[in-house]
């Protein structure tokens, strides 16, 4: 049971990375006032850029840098369609969806054809810095992403709550009127949310391919973009909350493999499924919505 | 400070027509003028929120471009509005510290002590550690005032100020201004109110439909003159006729409690009752419970306790549409509430009666253009039926609304905020109208934030605070330091007593 | 920063009619980008999708065929939209219809044309109500947000049927995770002879004739618009918000599942864990370029069906990547959507 336990929690740290930093981003869109209902196509276009900049470039670095810029690339495009068009942000979202899957897609075989086996690089080797320490020593055999992405939540808190940037990010988000009257660049610091926030989720789709499984499958992503929308109305849009349902949804997909090695007898679709409707529940428990951002999906226009 | 020719348009109505305002150091001038007459419009481009299509602003005799609050408050302007610009979620430090320069880190602590120290130096009292949506009105538009002292104004627009004041508040601000205009600031104030006008301010300037009519020093001029240049008339407004007698009463609420949309208490048995061909009016300072009020019974929120009793009938906790169907003719406070803004105004007079209108399992566009024609002449309202109900002025849609929710004939009348946001003429419109059903003999239950208006046209006159009700007068005994009185808290028979003490 | 200014001033009408045109360059002009990449000649590109697509009975007839699930994505994304209740969860509620019609096709073995196709079709429009349902309980009741559950139980219905297709409907001959065939009572009959055209375009017409008549010239589609439009004051003129809502998600629901029975019906013959790439997502898109309105679905399915024929075209011809038609779709979206939002606006200098 022990080495269960331990490998469990170990798994869990793992699946919960690109959560992390997906729900993160999001959580940046959505304070300020944003849907960002392109999340998942932000994630995939990360994945993808970060793979094929890793492979043509062979640093791992250049291809989490290019997922970095990618994903800032894509917070600015729906900032400007959101934000200073005031287009309807689930639509515009979706549509920045399509069109990064779209791409990545178009973006793969252009550069690699169709090949019979897949493309792979040498992926990022996790970090072990209690070596065979019992019980810690695998626990922490983690990428440096993953301790980054622990690192990462106090230091938004910290952001959110501390500094100057994050008292006016969030009063766009509850009162863009009064951050107008105030003096503040409404359109300004929104844009700047959303690039942030894409940013992290071309980390976490990076993470995805060049930490995670080494190469870029058309099913990397599968739906977590949708799974950290759902993680933040769980947060309550806090951070600090964020890991938490993070850690649970991870909780659950590793459990799920861990219970078929197990061997027992139920269909492994089930597990697959599980987190997803564990969020669904964990919705309906936690959230009335009261603490949405009073802003959000509202565009703001000053006559 | 000075604004000169200063026009703006909103699609084909002129809002501002070549307006020119001067403002000198240290003197408090007045913006009056009707709703509607310009005057938010023009202060909106002082503070860099609009953009005029012509005219300039001088500051200490150099032309400034204005083109957004930055620029405002660069130039030595704040401005306090009457929807207040705070961040609810966010303490009253952190929203003087909002768009201000400083070290991109801060410590709650230390911001907090430095509101304090500021708090201090001008002598507005507040909390600075305190989360803005839990302070009263008051102290939130202190926190507003602070803001914009606090960023160096030397001009202060105040835009209606006391329109969410007691009584006793505003003595309070009034001395703060006074303070302030010694030390040397300059201060825009603008309000429809004339008797408040007359008591605080040096000089006044009269807007009417986007023109200025006049600006005249205190000293020689009187209300009723100052009434004139508003309106063109002496005599405005639509007032009660005569007493009347009692008689049976159609509306009686029990011991009615309920909590607001954020959970908290709103209304704490509220008991009172409205006879026929009465207009009961509530007075009372925005937000002690009047919203929730009508809410209540408009059927739009559940009661958390008590009774509604339309005719005999329990009415408590019934939907809209029943309320309707047991003779409850409603008003609601928020004009966006009452129509859908994208619907034609055909589509919203049948709205509430859609299966009257079915034949076939079709809607009958013939009959509900019909019904439309004749409501329209009947309520002089100047639209179209295919016309959008978006593009009607206030007035208008407000007509849209008595038309729909009064043509049925009902027994009760819940009017709130009737005459809120329009202009003189569909003000008279709508007065006219609830006394038309009090003399139908239908019981008016008339909510409203302008003692003027309750003081014209209710028999007896009830005041609200803080959810509970203090009182209710019949109209000789309800004056203004009654009514004030009562809307600062003190319930009425305590006023009584302290009178024969 | 650039000093400009804008302003909110309704364009001139013959400004707004340019707009699809506009769209439709812009969308050039951007994808030739990528073209260029492809190394491929954009306007021979273009040609490929746009007109060589029509210049034959069967890939038009194909047009149709592709238009056909568009349309009813589409109408159904656009019903509930009308209502402000923004199910995204076409997909999963297509499949759904997929997976009824599977089911019955095996089912109703040896059964008439007569009984099977109305039984198709009642199943995959209850099957799509059904998933549908939770999210529209959850909205209507507890005031979850319906973005949210739609696009989870999306994810959570392709783990349903990927189950079904490995497991019990696993074809035992070849392995393959491929539903058993449907009998032939059950088949939606083709149209044309020697096309793909089925009798699920007819539906699909007819769905949107039905559409625009309970939008236009019901009670009920009034409600719904009023609804989608002032939910407060519909509250205030006493109408069931609720039950409105609820109506709306649910027949929403079931004609994105009468858009997965008419995939299994009349263009499969089984079910297959790719019957739908996207569809449901696809309509979203199209109802917005519609603008939510019946006659504009029908014309952008048939659009986009297009976009979709003319990509297999392209990809075949010259050897470029067949996403580029999604890629199209998303930017044709997205230009048209700023578009419609620079129209009511007027950019000039500041003086």
């Amino acid at each position: 049971m022990d080495a269960f336990l331990v490998g469990l929690i170990a798994a869990t740290l793992r699946v919960a990375t690109p959560l992390i930093y997906g729900t993160l981003g999001e959580l940046f869109c959505e304070r300020s006032g944003v849907l960002n209902l392109g999340i998942e196509g932000t994630l995939f276009l990360g994945a993808f850029t970060g793979f094929a900049a890793a492979y043509l470039s062979g640093s791992l670095w250049i291809g989490m840098l290019a997922a970095i810029l990618a994903g800032a690339l894509s917070g600015w495009l729906m900032s400007l369609l959101a934000v200073r068009l005031g287009v309807n942000q689930h639509v515009s979202g979706l549509g920045i969806t399509l069109l990064w899957t779209g791409f990545s897609l178009f973006g793969f075989r252009l550069i690699f054809g169709e090949p019979k086996i897949n493309p792979t690089v040498q992926a990022f080797q996790p970090l072990s810095p209690f070596g065979d320490t019992p019980m810690l020593g695998p626990i922490f055999n983690q990428h440096i992403l993953t301790y980054a992405a622990l690192a990462i939540v106090p230091l938004v808190w910290w952001i959110m709550y501390r500094t100057k940037f994050g008292l006016n990010f969030r009063a766009v988000g509850e009162n863009p009127e009064a951050a107008d009257a105030a003096g503040l660049n409404v359109y300004a610091i929104r844009t700047q949310a959303l690039m942030i926030g894409g940013a992290l989720m071309g980390i976490g789709g990076a993470f995805l391919s060049l930490a995670q499984l080494g190469s870029f499958t058309f099913g990397i992503v599968a739906g977590r973009g949708w799974v950290c929308i759902a993680l933040i109305i769980f947060a309550d849009w806090q951070a600090g909350r964020v890991l938490w349902g993070a850690l649970l949804f991870g909780g659950v997909a590793a459990l799920q493999l861990r219970l078929q090695t197990l061997g027992l007898k139920l269909p492994y679709e089930l597990f697959l499924a599980l987190p997803y409707l564990v969020t669904i529940l964990a919705l309906v428990v936690a959230g009335r919505n009261v603490s949405a951002p009073a802003y959000l999906l509202k565009a703001y226009r000053r006559e | 400070m000075e604004m000169k020719g200063i026009t703006k348009r909103f699609g084909s109505v002129i809002a501002n027509n070549q307006i020119h305002f001067e403002l000198r150091k240290g003197e408090v001038h007045a913006l009056l003028g009707e709703n509607g007459a310009g005057k938010t419009t023009l202060m909106r481009i002082l503070y860099g929120l609009y953009h005029a299509d012509e005219g300039q602003v001088w500051v200490d005799g150099r032309p400034v471009q204005i083109h957004s609050p930055r620029d405002a408050i660069q130039a030595g302007i704040g401005m306090v509005t009457q929807h207040f610009s705070v961040v609810p979620t966010l303490t009253v430090a952190e929203n003087l510290a909002l768009g201000r320069e400083g070290s991109p880190v801060y410590q709650p602590a230390a911001l907090e002590n430095q509101v304090a120290q500021l708090s201090r130096h001008y002598g507005i009292p507040v909390q600075p550690g305190a989360l803005v949506r839990h302070l009263s009105v008051g102290e939130q538009q202190r926190v507003e005032i602070l803001k914009a002292l606090s960023r160096d104004a030397r001009v202060l627009i105040l835009d209606e100020p006391t329109a969410v004041l007691v009584p006793q508040e505003v003595e309070v601000l009034f001395e703060a201004l006074e303070r302030l205009c010694q030390a040397g600031l300059s201060v825009v104030f603008i309000s429809h109110k004339l008797h408040e006008v007359m008591a605080v301010c040096d000089r006044i300037t009269v807007l009417r439909d986007g023109k200025v009519v006049g600006s005249v020093e205190k000293a020689v001029t009187t209300p009723t003159g100052l009434a004139r240049m508003m309106v063109g008339r002496e005599n405005f407004g639509v007032t009660r006729q005569g007493e009347r007698a009692a008689s049976q009463a159609v509306l009686q609420v029990e011991r009615l409690s309920a909590r607001n949309r954020k959970g908290l208490e709103a209304l704490h048995e509220v008991t009172l009752e409205v006879q026929a061909g009465e207009i009961l009016g509530i007075a009372g300072v925005s937000g002690n419970g009047q919203t929730e009020l009508s809410q209540v019974l408009n059927g739009m929120l559940k009661p958390t306790g008590g009774r509604v009793l339309v005719g005999g009938k329990n009415v408590t906790g019934l939907p809209p549409a029943q309320l309707s169907a047991a003779g409850v003719g409603r008003i609601p406070e928020d004009r966006s509430s009452g129509v859908v803004a994208e619907l034609t105004v055909a589509e919203n007079l049948v709205l509430d009666q859609l299966d009257v209108f079915v034949s076939g399992g079709r809607l009958d566009r013939k009959r509900i253009n019909a019904n439309a024609q004749t409501l329209i002449r009947e309520y002089q309202i100047k639209a179209a039926p295919e016309d959008r109900t978006r593009t009607l002025s206030g007035g208008n849609m407000q007509k849209v609304i008595l038309a729909r929710n009064l043509s049925r004939n009902p027994q009760v009348v819940i009017a709130a905020q009737p005459t809120r946001g329009l202009d003189v003429g569909a003000t008279d419109y709508v007065r006219s109208k609830l006394l038309e059903q009090r003399a139908r003999g239908s019981a008016v239950l008339l909510i409203s934030e302008d003692l003027d208006e309750i003081m014209a046209l209710a028999d007896r006159i009830g005041v609200i605070y803080e959810g509970r009700l203090m009182g209710i007068l019949p109209g000789k005994e309800a004056t203004v330091e009654n009514l004030g009185l009562m809307m600062s808290g003190h319930p009425l028979d305590q006023i009584a007593s302290e009178r024969e003490a | 920063m650039l000093n400009l200014k804008i302003e909110r001033q309704p364009a001139p009408v013959w400004l707004r009619t340019l707009i699809p045109v506009a769209a439709a360059l812009a969308t050039f002009v951007l994808t030739s980008v990528l073209l260029v990449l492809a190394r491929a000649d954009p306007l021979q590109a273009y040609y490929h999708f746009l007109i060589s697509p029509l210049s034959s009975q069967v890939s038009a007839l194909e047009v149709l065929v592709k238009s056909t699930p568009l349309m009813l994505t589409g109408a159904a994304a656009a019903f509930a939209f009308s209502t402000g209740y923004y199910n995204i969860g076409g997909e999963g509620q297509l499949y759904a219809g997929a997976v009824a019609g599977a089911w019955l096709g095996i089912v109703l073995k040896g059964v008439s044309p007569a009984i099977g196709i109305p039984l198709m079709i009642l199943g995959g429009f209850i099957a799509g109500m059904l998933w549908a349902l939770l999210p529209a309980l959850l909205k209507v009741r507890l005031n979850v947000d319906e973005v949210v559950t739609t696009l989870l139980l999306n994810s959570v219905i392709l783990f349903i049927v990927s189950f079904l297709l490995n497991g019990v409907w696993r074809d035992p001959v070849s392995q393959w995770p491929q539903s058993p065939e449907i009998t032939m009572g059950t088949v939606f009959f083709k149209l044309v002879p020697r096309s793909r055209l089925h009798l699920g375009f007819i539906i699909a017409l007819m769905v949107l004739a039905v559409m625009w008549f309970i939008l236009n010239h019901s009670a009920l589609g009034l409600r719904m618009r009023a609804v989608g439009q002032g939910k407060e004051a519909a509250r205030f003129a006493g109408i069931d918000v609720n039950r409105t809502t609820l109506i709306a998600a649910l027949v929403s629901g079931g004609i994105a599942g009468l858009a997965g029975v008419g995939e299994v019906a009349g263009i499969h013959f089984h079910l297959i864990d790719s019957i739908s790439d996207g569809l449901g997502y696809s309509g979203v898109i199209v109802a917005t370029l519609g603008g939510l309105n019946p006659v504009g679905v029908g014309l952008s399915a048939l659009f986009i069906g297009l976009i979709q024929t003319g990509a297999q075209s392209v990809s075949r011809a010259m050897n470029v990547p067949v996403y580029l038609g999604q890629i199209v779709q998303a930017t044709l979206l997205l230009v048209t959507l700023a578009l419609l939002f620079l129209q009511n606006y007027r950019v000039s200098r500041r003086r």
